[in-house]
């Protein structure tokens, strides 16, 4: 069984929201000092929804990371976790692209890792928080989804899901190929062990330029784009907050509710 | 582009009823297309519904297309994406309107990319641009941190979905009159590969977290899973929903289903408490419509206390019980 994981380097999103600052002139959100990139924490899920299915049943986990300005250590982690491939997608082409554009390349890839069963994608990354990446690949393959999901099991030929819905979650079966969306329901993803670390080490990744996935030009990077940013801005929140005092905790208490009954809350 | 033309939302149903975020739909849809003074239709999808139509029109709709089968009775991506995907190469409008649900987060990418366009995601915000009639989408990224502001220029439709609770509801006006067209969904069982096999409720007792007027809700800093019950006591005291923010429910200390987040449920209550939460974006996507938000804890520089009206630092231990009691003394009195 053949499971491709498509995982994206982000800011880390544990970010103290006081070292968030964009740079509205580029429209970009500038890099915190000194807080490296991670993987975006629900793409590290679906790694390790990948894990647990070659854990149970043996699986090749190839990962597919698109990006600029990776660095190696971050995107080398799905690795040191216990998958078994790495390929980055580098070229300028890609750059200022949108969800189709991503989507777009991320499946030319995927088909030309060869013979593809299940392809697993968090249900949406840390920076933009689209979600339309995982759905728009099983479009442009013309294969079925899910999204999102908090557990996945391979039966023969079919995975056997657990959707998280607002009241619950359903329990769906789905002929492969498809494409299935992680949540953090998930559970919390594996450590790399030391042995791992020194294995991805080893581990040269693959890189592919838009050439070699066999893109056409005008789907991809600005070309490619749909929609287009027009302004990236903080909103302002103006909150005062009036804070409980008193001598001991309890009649601090005490006073918040007294603060809160006379401002009519309670 | 000429011929595309109008704005379609796309209606939910729930329990046999148009669900909240229909008329939400409905109320933006109405703006928008007053805006550009075209014609405002709705899609009704689903089994049974055809009842709703006259609702959908009451609510703002000039058309509604009503596309009513079996196949169609519980969302499913293979079944919905070719039915909105056929009205919409017969309706043609210029901008498609879908909830931010859990619906709309599995059929507008689909939907989006089938029709040869992309879809903003979440959107908090929609008006028209006065000079270039496009549609103009607002919608928080990078966990809430930050807004961004896009165009879809040459794509059609313009296609965004709406965050739950983002906007008003459409006001009912019995008078108003529309058109109910009947749709074929033209669907057969085996279009559907994706089965459901099973439906399971983890409903929690007591008031829902959507409905709730008061919510007090827990954090990473609550510590675990019997220390809810501090919360719990002051909720049966204030008629409360009891919420959490993602740390307790990734930890099992209480179901998902209880999350208030960007990716749990996004809560408008009148009151607010939050318990040993520390105010990560994420989790005020999800309650900073609170008209209220009280915040209780031990760190003095947690970024919940920038959004709340109220705060006390302390130990929420200590300050829970003696807040209920006062609570309880001064709202009997």
């Amino acid at each position: 069984m053949n499971i491709v994981v498509c995982v994206k380097q982000v800011p880390d999103p544990e970010t103290p929201p006081s070292s968030f600052k964009i740079d509205s002139v580029a429209n970009r959100v500038m890099p915190a000092a000194g807080v490296p990139p991670v993987i975006s924490p629900f793409d590290e899920h679906a790694v390790e929804a990948a894990l647990r299915i070659k854990d149970a049943k043996g699986a090749k986990v190839t990962v597919i990371s698109m990006g600029k300005d990776l660095v190696m250590d971050v995107v080398k982690k799905p690795l040191s976790m216990g998958a078994d491939e790495l390929i980055l997608l580098q070229d300028e082409a890609f750059e200022g692209g949108d969800s189709f554009t991503t989507a777009y390349a991320l499946s030319m890839a995927i088909k030309k890792t060869g013979q593809y069963d299940l392809i697993l994608c968090g249900r949406q990354a840390a920076d933009w928080d689209v979600g339309q990446v995982g759905l728009g690949i099983a479009e442009l393959l013309g294969i079925p989804s899910v999204a999102p999901v908090k557990k996945v099991e391979a039966l023969d030929g079919r995975v056997k899901v657990e959707r998280v819905v607002p009241d619950g979650y359903e329990v769906i079966e789905v002929p492969m190929p498809a494409v299935v969306t992680i949540s953090n329901e998930l559970g919390e993803p594996r450590y790399a062990t030391m042995k791992g670390i020194m294995a991805a080490a080893r581990k040269k990744p693959t890189v592919w330029t838009s050439q070699d996935i066999g893109a056409e030009a005008s789907k991809i990077g600005k070309a490619g784009s749909r929609i287009k940013l027009l302004k990236l801005f903080i909103p302002v929140r103006e909150v005062k907050c009036v804070m409980a005092e008193g001598e001991s905790i309890e009649e601090a208490a005490a006073d918040l509710a007294l603060k809160m009954r006379a401002a009519k809350i309670i | 582009m000429a011929e595309y033309k109008g704005v379609l939302i796309c209606g939910e149903v729930a329990d046999g009823k148009l669900a909240a975020i229909s008329q939400e739909l409905l109320y933006a849809g109405r703006q928008l297309a007053n805006a550009l003074g075209v014609e405002l239709s709705a899609a009704l999808v689903g089994s049974g519904v055809n009842g709703l139509s006259r609702e959908m029109v009451a609510l703002g709709a000039d058309k509604v297309y009503v596309v009513d089968d079996p196949l169609l009775k519980d969302y499913q991506g293979d079944s919905y994406v070719p039915v909105l995907e056929k009205l919409c190469q017969k309706v043609m409008p210029e901008i498609v309107l879908v909830g931010q649900t859990s619906m709309g987060r599995d059929l507008a990418p689909r939907l989006a990319f089938r029709l040869g366009t992309v879809a903003a995601m979440d959107c908090v915000l929609l008006g028209i641009d006065p000079q270039s009639k496009l549609l103009i989408q607002t919608r928080p990224v990078y966990g809430g941190s930050a807004l961004a502001t896009f165009v879809t220029e040459s794509a059609r439709p313009q296609m965004a979905t709406v965050r739950v609770k983002a906007m008003s509801q459409a006001e009912r006006d019995d008078s108003r009159k529309g058109e109910v067209i009947p749709f074929a969904a033209g669907l057969q069982a085996s279009d559907l590969r994706a089965k459901v096999v099973n439906k399971v409720k983890e409903e929690v007792a007591g008031v829902k977290l959507e409905d709730a007027k008061v919510i007090v809700s827990g954090g990473r800093g609550v510590g675990g899973s019997e220390s809810f019950s501090y919360l719990n006591d002051l909720a049966k005291v204030l008629g409360a929903a009891v919420g959490a923010s993602r740390p307790p429910c990734d930890s099992g200390w209480v179901p998902s289903s209880v999350q208030v987040g960007l990716t749990g449920k996004i809560v408008t209550p009148d009151l607010y408490i939050a318990v040993a939460i520390s105010g990560s974006s994420q989790h005020l996507a999800g309650c900073s419509g609170s008209k209220c938000i009280v915040a209780i804890n031990k760190d003095p520089e947690a970024n919940i206390f920038k959004v709340a009206q109220f705060g006390l630092v302390g130990d929420y231990r200590k300050v829970l019980p003696a807040f209920a009691q006062k609570c309880k003394e001064l709202m009997s009195g």
